[in-house]
């Protein structure tokens, strides 16, 4: 970690926090560059298929797995490099999975939507929209069955509020009493429509109507977050049963990276207003300098470092083999 | 001695205690499968034996607790999925297909779903279109599952146990006709490895390859034959997925002549893939063209006489084997 200018009278402590925001803060920084090089394969045309970008909401994956362990669950969605990188996955392996690499998470077989992790607790990523609510509902009752008091977070979009199957698990959750956080990231569009034209009702009473401990943040501040992540990660930990995080958010980009021309569901105005005053990582570098956690230079070194992180990763997929055709056949049966 | 008997539902019984007793991580998901112990009574007894933490009763939601046997399956537990109805499986078709199936893959081969879904098939319970169907087709048909559909009481307990340890999600098709079937049931211990045929009635004049109850019909049919002078091999593959071709091809080869006899859909069923597989492997010793029968294809209707004429009968079959070897 970068060494920065601290206040004289820092203890440990305050030094451990500062740490901590310095990771989060390199976390949220990683998963922007990394999504910029993905646009920048994807137009380069070196990327088969398509990528759906986080960009805009880094504060929720680095908030939320900050307060978790890296033996937790998590279940990502089709937007999921920065659940991925949040729980810990290493940019290299990430970015030779996108390519179709063997070197990636997946052999190749996976792709962007479905990067998968044992190590570090990743479930997998999902394209089916509210395709893991059971998966990581699943995880949880294991936890639970099993003494091992870890926990599962099961992030999905807003679109995912209109899946039968979310309530369903919900109900058997609380009736249960499973250690499992439901994250609705709500990044405004299902797609190309707007939530509210899909939505009725509000989305926290969907979890307040199975008796699940429900609450909402600013989703562009990884500090909220992250402390609400860790009440709601305590409390499963200790056996009080699921919660509903509702996150506030902004998908920057369009529903994937081909998404170019978006006037007819969203303004410029909009997306710049999101860009300019509500940026995670902005708003979270100018809350390390007042706090006096580190000087504009450290943290331009740390994006830096990680910029430069991202380009051999990049490399290394782009050098990286592909499976031999074998593989076709392989991992159909365990 | 003589060997111990048991129904086909206590055979079921019977092996899922004795994996529970075995392997603390297996538990089963399911509608009433506690206290109730099933609508057919198949589960009886096992809450009061392995407590109501391992036999879990679930809302009415089949999607949602399928869901969650996958999920469990893949971080250390072995749930076995009760799905009382097989017309019911349409519910859990996106965590079937699209999760449990591919899981395994999609991760390079880093997660595993051992977990087994067990479910009925069959009409003639007079239960009209929505609780008579038999939709083995469907899984078998998707690459990542495998699919098992016992014929009598012993094969129930010995596959039962084999999927239960198998790493791979397993859909299990029990016909709810035949659980009061009795057969013998040995009390050890033993498993029936996934893919092996087994060939229930020798034969040299015709094949007939069956599945689930549709066995039964088969061995019916191939009694009355012999009284015509007709001996009737028939083959069970038991399970669709893997599927036993060479059993199959060796037997048409033998016989010359063959029915494939399944309770599903005959369009774009179980019957076409195996009588198409016998084409390809023994055409050129066939004396008639395979012969498919399967449900007829309309919903299950509810009338008594409509119903029963919707699947194969031992007369069905009967008069069919006997215009195959030119005896009509």
């Amino acid at each position: 970690m970068t060494t920065a200018t601290t206040r004289p009278d820092a203890g440990p402590e305050v030094s451990a926090e500062r740490e901590k925001w310095l990771r989060v803060y390199r976390q949220m920084v990683s998963i922007r560059l990394f999504e910029e090089q993905v646009n920048e394969l994807y137009t380069r045309a070196l990327m088969p298929g398509l990528a759906h970008l986080y960009s805009g909401e880094e504060a929720v994956a680095v908030g939320i797995c900050e307060a978790l362990r890296r033996d937790d669950y998590i279940t990502s969605t089709h937007r999921g490099h920065g659940h991925c990188l949040a729980k810990g996955a290493s940019p290299d392996r990430m970015f030779a999975e996108l390519l179709g690499k063997e070197a990636g998470y997946c052999r190749g077989k996976g792709g962007s939507m479905h990067i998968a992790d044992p190590a570090t607790g990743n479930l997998g990523a999902n394209a089916i929209v509210g395709g893991s609510v059971g998966i990581a509902t699943g995880a949880a009752f294991a936890a639970k069955r099993l003494g091992t008091d870890r926990v599962a977070v099961c992030f999905f979009g807003e679109g995912a509020l209109g899946q039968g199957s979310l309530y369903e698990v919900m109900n058997l959750a609380q009736l249960w009493k499973l250690p499992v956080i439901y994250v609705c990231e709500n990044n405004l569009y299902n797609e190309y429509t707007h939530y509210t034209e899909t939505t009725a009702g509000t989305i926290l009473g969907r979890a307040t109507a199975f008796g699940l401990e429900a609450a909402s943040v600013d989703g562009q501040n990884v500090r909220a977050v992250n402390e609400i992540a860790s009440r709601l990660v305590r409390r499963a930990r200790a056996g009080e049963g699921p919660a509903f995080l509702q996150a506030d958010t902004y998908r920057y980009s369009g529903h994937h990276v081909g998404d170019i021309n978006r006037e007819y569901y969203r303004s410029k105005q909009e997306e710049q207003h999101w860009k300019t005053d509500r940026d995670p990582i902005k708003l979270h570098l100018n809350w390390l300098l007042a706090q006096g956690y580190a000087d504009a230079a450290s943290l331009e070194s740390i994006a830096a470092e990680v910029r430069s992180e991202m380009e051999s990763a990049v490399k290394f997929a782009i050098a990286a083999p592909y499976p031999s055709v074998e593989e076709v056949e392989k991992h159909v049966y365990a | 001695m003589p060997e111990r008997e048991l129904t086909f539902a206590q055979a079921v019984r019977e092996a899922l205690a004795e994996e529970m007793r075995r392997d603390s991580h297996v538990c089963i998901f399911g509608e009433d499968v506690a206290e109730a112990g099933t609508p057919f009574k198949v589960l009886s007894g096992l809450v009061e034996e392995f407590g109501a933490e391992r036999v879990v009763d679930t809302p009415i939601s089949e999607a949602g607790f399928t869901g969650v046997a996958v999920g469990a399956a893949m971080t250390g537990m072995r749930p076995v999925v009760d799905i009382m109805f097989g017309d019911f499986l349409t519910l859990t078709m996106d965590q079937m297909v699209n999760q449990a199936a591919k899981v395994h893959y999609m991760s390079g081969g880093h997660w595993r779903v051992p977990m087994v879904m067990r479910t009925t098939l069959g009409a003639t319970r007079r239960s009209a279109a929505q609780h008579s169907q038999s939709l083995h087709a469907w899984f078998s048909h998707v690459p990542g599952l495998k699919v098992v559909l016992p014929s009598t009481p012993y094969d129930a307990k010995g596959l039962l146990k084999t999927a239960i340890r198998d790493e791979n999600p397993v859909v299990f098709f029990e016909d709810k006709m035949m659980y009061k079937l009795k057969g013998p049931v040995p009390e050890e211990d033993y498993t029936i490895p996934l893919g092996v045929a087994d060939v229930k009635r020798e034969g040299d004049d015709i094949t007939i390859v069956a599945t689930s109850s549709m066995v039964q019909v088969g061995l019916g049919a191939a009694t009355l034959l012999e009284k015509e002078g007709i001996s009737v091999e028939v083959i069970d593959p038991r399970t669709t997925w893997p599927l036993d071709q060479k059993t199959m091809i060796e037997s048409a080869k033998k016989t010359s002549r063959v029915i494939v006899l399944d309770e599903g859909y005959g369009r774009y069923g179980v019957t076409a893939e195996i009588a198409a597989v016998i084409a390809e492997g023994a055409f050129y010793d066939l004396d008639a063209p395979v012969k498919r029968m399967g449900a007829m294809h309309v919903p299950i209707p509810f009338s008594p006489p409509l119903e029963d004429v919707t699947v194969p009968t031992e007369e069905t079959v009967y008069e069919a084997a006997r215009s195959m070897c030119k005896r009509s």
